[in-house]
């Protein structure tokens, strides 16, 4: 069955993006890679030395089967991530970006109106925008009219690895998006993947929670199982569920 | 008086002086399973009972940072770009003695000293001077930032404390960091120690921080010296200090630093010593107490103290330090601030950090935040 994740007309097959930071060395983020399969991975630019290529992480990400997708973390407004985004694709990056606007280092929030701003500017200078932001419906109608090609809410506050603690708000997303939404953020367990794509989120993305795990490289293969049996049931359609019991079938004792 | 200055003299009133004495393990251990609050947590993470807890306060710890900053450490080096000091404290190689061989580079010497930084792998830069505010004014400090920054990603300065206006003209060079220590809260000891120049205004450099976080700075490090004033209410106030920071500073991100004094000029004997113990004790508190400060440990501590502390609490390590100015270029040329206890290289430390799992990070900034002006082509990927 053919079920690709298509983001600004371009094609994926993994509906698993992985973000570069955290790991333990370039070495096992590049493992990582390779088993979750992600076809998409996310680089702070922040942590890239454009002065220096081969010698940073961008040298173990195999470009060939991946697409580096910049990210601005860091930026603290609009202008900041606009500079980043700018400096990526003046360094040779696709442009593609994924927008991180989060003026407060400790909470990581992303700032909707800066989001906002940033998108409109990137948007109208050529780049395909994947925006990190609130789950917050309004916000994601806004984004989309700005022009984003996908929509990232949050499943939990960056790091935490609580799981979806925002489902209700990104379940109104999902029903009402006309790009993929990708659920970014929070996720710590296989478990949250795959109800984050029983959803019916069209993809998600993990770092902290492949980087800080005992063996990384298994973990990754967890997530990538459980999105795509996420995926997979999302596709089948849920039966729901029912406070009392059901039987299989509606005319059991009907007819003899 | 403000409401820093009342926050942290009500870390001396009797609530946070009883939890400071506190030996009741009991009273500790819940803290250990929630994010602690106010200053009675504090100061029972201080206290004589949390020492007697350091495993279970380590294993607590261990996991903030994990959660927090991963297996990332980032690197940095020092520069010392004058050593002239207006200043007399009886603790520092820098204080006004006779015979001192005195230098300040200029702006071109300071990036000859940084190139060599830069071929060790060093994006990071600290620039230090001495407390003299006419060597080291914020318009010779601008004019070395804007010539490090093409080929540094990140500019941090140590330097007498300077009014708004001073920290808005570093910011418009590129410099996003400002380290300022208190060196002590405690008032009496403070006027003890600091009575030539500038520096005898304790109120005046408390608030230096927060007029640099207005003006735009990103990282932000306070910290004291470990020494002069007894520990536990030393470290209770400097918490409180990174707790309004974080309050009110809050587009920054908050750091701090506590070198022990050890190697101190003839003459001076370190009233309050600290012992390893209470070091790691603390750095273990600072973690619990905020899972997402920046802990930074100097060459100041020996490689076993910063390789161990660097699993459970440290977060950004100096590496290769040089303490006088020119010291890169030729070592010994003019007179160091204090010793260093890790001679490593910072190839060496980086090899340490990985051999405990740890990724050594040389570039975590990018200069372009700060500006159109500091925007350049990239040589490519």
């Amino acid at each position: 069955m053919e079920d690709s994740l298509v983001i600004a007309g371009r094609s994926f097959s993994s509906r698993l993006l992985v973000g570069t930071g955290k790991f333990s060395s370039n070495r096992v983020m590049a493992e990582v890679i390779a088993e979750s399969c992600a076809q998409i991975v996310t680089v702070a630019l922040r942590r890239v030395d454009l002065d220096a290529p081969g010698e940073d992480m961008l040298a173990a990400i195999d470009r060939k089967r991946c697409l580096v997708l910049p990210n601005t973390s860091g930026a603290r407004d609009a202008q900041e991530a606009v500079r980043l985004a700018r400096l990526a694709r003046a360094g040779g990056l696709d442009p593609w970006v994924k927008l991180e606007v989060t003026p407060d280092p400790r909470s990581l929030l992303p700032d909707p109106i800066e989001t906002r701003r940033a998108a409109e500017i990137l948007v109208k200078e050529g780049f395909v925008v994947l925006p990190y932001m609130p789950a917050d419906p309004m916000l994601a109608r806004r984004l989309e009219d700005a022009g984003c090609a996908t929509l990232m809410p949050l499943g939990s506050p960056i790091g935490t690895g609580r799981g979806l603690k925002t489902r209700d708000a990104v379940g109104i997303i999902i029903e009402q998006a006309k790009v993929p939404v990708i659920v970014d953020a929070g996720l710590g367990l296989p478990s949250h993947a795959a109800e984050a794509m029983e959803l019916g989120a069209d993809a998600v993305l993990l770092n902290t929670a492949l980087a800080i795990a005992d063996a990384p490289v298994l973990m990754a293969r967890g997530f990538r199982l459980a999105v795509e049996g996420g995926r997979l049931a999302y596709l089948a359609g849920p039966g729901g569920e029912s406070p009392t019991a059901r039987a299989s079938s509606p005319l059991e004792g009907l007819l003899a | 008086m403000n409401d820093l200055a009342r926050l942290i003299d009500a870390c001396d009133e009797a609530p946070a002086r009883q939890a400071l004495a506190c030996q009741d393990r009991g009273l500790v251990r819940p803290i250990l399973r929630r994010r602690p609050r106010g200053l009675r947590d504090m100061a029972l993470l201080l206290s004589p009972a949390a020492g007697g807890l350091l495993d279970e306060m380590a294993v607590v710890a261990a996991k903030h940072t994990l959660e927090r900053f991963g297996k990332a450490r980032q690197l940095y080096a020092p520069l010392y770009v004058s050593n002239y000091c207006s200043g007399s404290c009886p603790y520092c190689g820098f204080g006004k003695q006779e015979g001192l061989v005195r230098r300040r580079l200029s702006a071109d010497e300071v990036v000859d000293e940084a190139m060599v930084l830069r071929s060790l792998g060093m994006r990071h830069l600290l620039l230090v001077s001495g407390d003299d505010p006419v060597m080291a004014d914020e318009r010779f400090l601008a004019e070395v930032a804007s010539k490090l920054r093409p080929s540094f990603s990140s500019l941090s300065v140590e330097v007498p404390s300077l009014p708004s206006q001073g920290y808005e003209t570093l910011v418009a060079a590129g410099v996003d960091g400002v380290t300022l220590y208190q060196e002590t809260y405690d008032r009496d000891a403070y006027e003890k120690y600091h009575c030539l120049g500038p520096k005898r205004d304790y109120d005046d450099r408390l608030h230096a921080l927060s007029r640099a976080g207005q003006a735009g700075v990103y990282r932000l490090t306070a910290g004291v010296l470990l020494g002069l004033s007894p520990l536990a209410l030393e470290a209770l106030r400097l918490m409180a200090h990174i707790g309004y920071l974080q309050r009110t500073s809050w587009r920054s991100f908050v750091g701090v630093g506590v070198p022990r004094l050890r190697s101190v000029p003839a003459g001076f004997e370190v009233p309050h010593p600290v012992s390893d113990r209470d070091l790691v004790q603390l750095m273990l508190a600072l973690r619990i107490a905020y899972p997402d400060l920046g802990i930074t440990l100097s060459t100041r501590e020996n490689p076993l103290m910063r390789d161990r502390l660097s699993l459970v609490a440290a977060t950004q390590l100096s590496a290769g330090s040089r303490t006088e100015p020119g010291g890169y270029r030729a070592p010994g040329a003019a007179a160091d601030q204090f010793r260093i206890f890790d001679e490593r290289s910072p190839e060496q430390v980086a090899q340490s950090l990985q051999r405990q799992g740890l990724d050594p990070v040389w570039k975590d900034w990018d200069s372009c935040f700060l500006g159109e002006s500091t925007w350049r082509k990239p040589t490519g990927l």
